[in-house]
């Protein structure tokens, strides 16, 4: 049975901008932010997920919260952007094991073979009644954001599903 | 359920989608000068049509971004999405 776990307490971060002007922002995350569509980047521990062509939600550990927020302000003050701290509207939950791909089946339409949905994959999807953000970290496990209000259904769903299918 | 083409995510589950009405509605550049009668028919006229069909929509879930389809409304098939501000393109009409 594929097994929940809650993700380790993280900073959030939302950053939207035209790519064409985040050249900044990129120096100081220390990698380029993911140009393709659905797709994740990162280096120790900090991450950008692509959610849209002009926003990446970046995810880093909670003790470099402040210092990265205020790395980015400094670097992007030049350009139009938005850069909004989401890290306590949302939980991360992190799924992993065999049938992790048949237990997410139950309530997210997308296909998530392996092919279709490869490690490093990230969207906006929807989880049953539920709008998350998934994320591949792994070919068994999978990274789910979901606002907090949402956390206990999304639980529910999946602990139920997690059951079902094993 | 439908697989709806976003132009910029690939063909995803239609769930993820909301719709948004007749594509290419320009709103008047200058209202005060519009009077009633073209001010109600920009916000309420709408061709309704019959077969072809340039429409909104937005990838609600999924990248949230507005783009534009072209559907057949007797069909329910998509002949083309494309990019907010990009023209209508022509396809399946007869030329
Ligand atoms: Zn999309």
């Amino acid at each position: 049975m594929a097994e929940l776990s809650p993700a380790l307490e993280t900073a959030r971060l939302i950053l939207r901008g035209r790519p064409a002007e985040l050249d900044a922002a990129e120096v100081a995350l220390g990698f380029a932010l993911p140009r393709e569509a659905c797709r994740s980047a990162g280096v120790s521990g900090r991450h950008a997920l692509w959610l849209g062509p002009d926003e990446w939600l970046l995810l880093a550990p909670a003790a470099v919260a402040d210092a990265l927020t205020a790395m980015l302000e400094a670097a992007t003050a030049q350009a139009p952007h938005a850069l909004v701290d989401v890290s306590q509207r949302q939980i991360g939950l992190t799924l992993s094991g065999s049938d992790v791909e048949e237990t997410l089946a139950a309530g997210c339409p997308l296909d998530l073979d392996l092919k279709a949905f490869p490690v490093g994959m990230c969207t906006r999807t929807v989880l049953a009644k539920a709008e998350i953000v998934l994320w591949r970290t792994d070919e068994a496990t999978f990274h789910i954001e979901v606002w907090r209000s949402f956390s206990a259904y999304v639980r529910g769903i999946l602990e139920v599903a997690g059951a079902t299918v094993s | 359920m439908l697989l709806i083409a976003c132009p910029y995510c690939g063909p995803r589950p239609e769930l993820e989608f909301s719709h948004g009405g007749e594509a290419h509605i320009a709103r008047p550049e200058a209202p005060a000068d519009v009077g009633a009668d073209d001010w109600g028919a920009y916000l309420y006229l709408r061709a309704n049509a019959r077969g072809l069909h340039a429409e909104r929509w937005r990838h609600t879930h999924g990248c949230a971004r507005f783009f534009n389809a072209l559907r057949d409304t007797t069909t329910d098939k998509f002949l083309a999405t494309y990019e907010c501000g990009q023209p209508r393109p022509h396809l399946g009409e007869p030329s």
